[in-house]
């Protein structure tokens, strides 16, 4: 009758499934307690109506009753929590050898960049059937990559990366929006994600970039700041050595320990003094105005890489990542 | 009916003093509930209007009534005035102002001045917010998320977090007069078993109150001054955490949903009761849960945030913490369903709201269990999932209780009867206008139409459309009780004292009340809804 009224959203990853059969379940559970309550309330008013009950007769109420109602509720209650936090476990944690992908987001639009080197506005082309690992970071207020096809969303902050993942089923293009409210043009950014099957994947990658894959604009960028005559390989370095760091614990000066992700590689090049290197000097310059979002997220591309070719069998990194350093 | 009908012009509340000063100086609890009464019906109105404008704005899928700055304003002002100037203060500040002595026994609230007061900065604080909603608007939604309201956003959003600031205060305030009175004016007799599970709700609702406004006041004290003096609390540049004010922000406004809800619990219980002559079924259990609800209630803000980057067990918890918060709330609706059962039920307007309220709190309320369980609420945060779900809460049920309420206790109120089909009407318009409004939006939710959106890709129109006219219906709904309310201060019949043959104190006193509401202090002896001691004709005796 009407053939754009759509009443459920297309299904395009491996998560949605997930997503579905537990929403499915909750309608059940949900559809049983409305209609319940529904028909007792409707056959109680008219059967006891003042017409027929003159009289009420009192009840004070029944112990049995209320621990019917409420521990069957609860155990419900209990298996929707246990089931909601199984398929949330399955949607936070990437599976290990996922291909990154890097985004930022700034009012209003999306900025891609592949660890290949092709950069993308709005349209974010992946290819079927592969584990896609977003790295995302804002430029200002706080958005939310939102993929309704597969089921995904997760905010997007300033001055910190967030991730998620996904593994698209069918090719096609679907909706990205911005789920969370980011000012004057919120509804207008709005993006494509473009599920390729591999062959042409590669081909449009082989067509896009000339820039040179992500890591190798990171070491560009490394050396042209200056970064490698402090973080040297030798002991001669005033910093730390950066090879085989990404994804390691750093101890800092004051004892404590943080993991060197992707996060804390950004806020060392922006804000050194923040968390020192047990063992280093504060002496590191703010690197705050002159790098770009992109030109970090090269950065920690290329600092990742170091960690790769080093130590060979690294837990956080994707085989895809393509280029040695130093070549 | 009651057969002794009372003079009019008896000494009342309404009559016993004249003039314009006589109310703007008054501390009478009653006459301050019909201040409120006044201001919170223009809040009404004003937010329904905006609320109108986002409805034609999205019947179209571009946004051509209104450019997106303007879009985000209306959307922004339409949240404001609901949420603080309107449903915060709407059953506690209205009817709980005016009924909470009457209910207990007492000549007023314990503290009056501080009551006429608390209406003052009610008024100032809207004042305020108004000013600046006029002159430039403000554009971050009521939630106020840094850094955009911060640091980006290019409008009044200090001005405005100033008169959301101050009506903080009257909030406490009212709260605070309550727990007092509940704690140290009940009438002699009157003991905690014996309390209306109207007091119960009003209780627990005060306590969220004194306890959580403060919160909101500081975190939007921080907003103002992050703003005004860059000092880098909530924006990461400075070394200030964004979602720190997220976490200090639903610390209040979580429970917030709870002082709207739980007042209009309170109302469907008395209405329940009255309407089937009977005593709530257990009811220890509703007033337990009331409590319940309260305290769980400040258990759950994270579950506002589960995308937003906190870990992964921090959502597991919150998540566990919010499906336990719905059983207390299923208890009641179970409990309000028993007390049907070989009751005497009358089908009088008031009831049909109540029944209007289990139906819709109850769908509210388990589709609260879709965004607790947090596989799903990934896919549906900040959708129309969302919206469509905390509308059935605060306006399924919180609108419901209160209009269900005005209409219970408008002849207590004003002395006169409304017109008894028009108010039927009425309920029977908002209750379908309400679900053409809200049901396609869970659908629009689930297939991904992100919330606060003033433009919206070609395929969600027909739902879209539907919903803006179940809007227009909804509307009828609520304009007609402000017909009939005001038409029968002048034409309605004379109610007398105790017109529905209710139980409660309340109506052991003349309508509309002298202004010490009883002639003689009240001896309380019997249960709350001592249904089966009150015969149908005559009702129970008038005192003094």
């Amino acid at each position: 009758m009407w053939p754009n009224l759509p009443l459920f959203p297309e299904r395009a990853s491996t998560l949605a499934g997930r997503v579905d059969a537990l929403y499915f379940f909750l309608i059940a559970v949900a559809l049983f307690f409305t209609t319940l309550i529904a028909v007792l309330i409707l056959v109680f008013s008219i059967r006891y109506r003042k017409q027929r009950q003159l009289k009420a007769k009192q009840i004070e109420g029944s112990l049995a009753l209320e621990l019917t109602w409420t521990l069957i509720p609860l155990s419900i209650a209990m298996v929707m929590f246990v089931w909601g936090s199984a398929v949330f476990f399955y949607q936070a944690r990437p599976p290990r050898g996922a291909m990154e992908i890097y985004a930022i987001g700034k009012q209003w639009m999306w900025k891609f960049q592949h660890v290949e080197g092709q950069r993308e506005i709005n349209e974010l082309h992946i290819p079927v059937g592969r584990d896609v690992k977003m790295i995302m970071t804002s430029q200002d207020v706080i958005h939310s990559f939102f993929v309704p096809a597969f089921r995904v969303k997760a905010d997007v902050l300033p001055s910190r990366y967030t991730s998620t993942w996904f593994r698209a089923t069918t090719p096609g293009t679907y909706h990205l929006f911005c789920a969370e409210y980011c000012g004057t043009q919120h509804s207008g950014m709005i993006g494509r994600i473009v599920v390729m099957e591999p062959s042409a994947y590669e081909a449009w990658l082989g067509g896009g970039g000339t820039e040179g894959s992500l890591s190798a604009t990171g070491q560009k960028l490394f050396q042209e700041l200056g970064c490698a005559t402090c973080h040297r390989s030798d002991t001669q370095g005033r910093g730390p050595n950066l090879v085989g760091a990404f994804g390691k614990p750093v101890i800092l000066e004051d004892g404590r320990t943080v993991v060197a992700d992707e996060t804390y590689v950004r806020e060392s090049i922006l804000n050194p003094g923040a968390k020192v290197v047990s063992g280093f000097k504060p002496i590191m310059p703010t690197f705050e105005g002159q790098v770009s979002e992109e030109g970090l997220v090269s950065l920690v591309a290329y600092i990742k890489s170091l960690s790769q070719t080093q130590q060979g069998t690294q837990k956080q990194n994707e085989p895809a990542a393509p280029v040695p350093a130093g070549k | 009916m009651a057969t002794t009908v009372q003079p009019v012009e008896q000494q009342n509340y309404l009559n016993s003093n004249y003039g314009i000063k006589s109310w703007l100086l008054t501390t009478d609890h009653k006459r301050i509930g019909l201040l409120y009464l006044m201001s919170i019906t223009l809040f009404f109105f004003l937010g329904g209007f905006f609320a109108m404008l986002i409805r034609l704005e999205l019947l179209t899928p571009a946004s051509d009534l209104m450019q997106s700055d303007n879009y985000n304003k209306v959307f922004t002002m339409h949240g404001i005035i609901m949420v603080f100037l309107f449903l915060i203060p709407s059953i506690p500040a209205v009817l709980g102002n005016f009924l909470v002595p009457l209910m207990v026994g007492a000549k007023d609230l314990a503290f009056p001045k501080i009551n006429l007061a608390s209406w003052y900065l009610f008024m100032l604080g809207g004042v305020v917010a108004l000013y600046g909603m006029v002159t430039g608007g403000v554009d971050t939604g009521w939630t106020f998320y840094t850094p955009f309201s911060t640091t980006y956003s290019n409008t009044n959003v200090v001005t405005v977090a100033i008169g959301v600031f101050i009506t903080g205060f009257s909030s406490i305030f009212t709260g605070l007069n309550i727990m007092v009175t509940v704690h140290r004016m009940r009438a002699p007799g009157m003991t905690w078993g014996r309390l209306p599970l109207f007091i119960w709700s009003h209780y627990a609702t005060s306590v969220i109150m004194v306890l959580g406004t403060p919160v909101i006041a500081i975190t939007l004290l921080l907003v103002a001054l992050e703003r005004l003096f860059h000092i880098g609390i909530f924006n990461s540049q400075l070394g200030g955490d964004p979602l720190l004010f997220q976490h200090l922000f639903w610390f209040y406004s979580h429970p917030a949903v709870y002082i709207m809800i739980l007042p209009s619990m309170a109302v469907i219980s008395e209405i329940v009761a009255c309407y089937s002559r009977k005593r709530i079924f257990g009811y220890n259990f509703v007033a337990l849960a009331s409590v319940a609800i309260a305290v769980f209630g400040f258990l759950v803000w994270a579950h506002h945030m589960f995308v937003a980057g906190i870990s992964v067990y921090a959502a597991m918890i919150f998540s566990l913490l919010s499906f336990l918060v719905a059983i207390p709330s299923a208890v009641k609706v179970f409990n309000w369903t028993a007390t049907l059962y070989k009751g005497s039920v009358h089908f009088d307007t008031p009831m049909l709201y109540a029944f209007g309220f289990i139906g819709l709190f109850t769908i509210g309320g388990l589709t609260g269990l879709f965004l607790a369980s947090i596989g799903i609420d990934v896919h549906v945060h900040d959708t129309y999932f969302v919206v469509a779900h905390f509308h059935y809460i605060m306006v399924g049920g919180a609108v419901m209780g209160y209009l269900g309420g005005l209409h219970f206790w408008w002849p207590k109120i004003s002395g006169r009867l409304y017109p008894e089909g028009w108010a039927k009407l009425s309920a029977l318009l908002i209750f379908v206008g309400f679900n053409v409004t809200f049901f396609p939006q869970f659908l629009l939710g689930y297939l991904g139409m992100p919330r606060r959106y003033a433009a919206y890709p070609e395929e969600f129109q027909v739902l879209n459309v539907l919903s803006t006219a179940g809007a227009s219906i909804l509307a009828v709904g609520y304009v007609l009780p402000m017909i009939y309310f005001v038409w029968s201060l002048r034409y309605g019949k004379i109610a007398g004292p105790n017109p529905w043959n209710a139980a409660g104190l309340e109506w052991r006193t003349s309508s509309p009340p002298p202004t010490y509401n009883f002639e003689e202090t009240p001896i309380v002896t019997w249960e709350a809804y001592n249904y089966d001691e009150i015969s149908e004709e005559k009702g129970v005796e008038v005192a003094g």
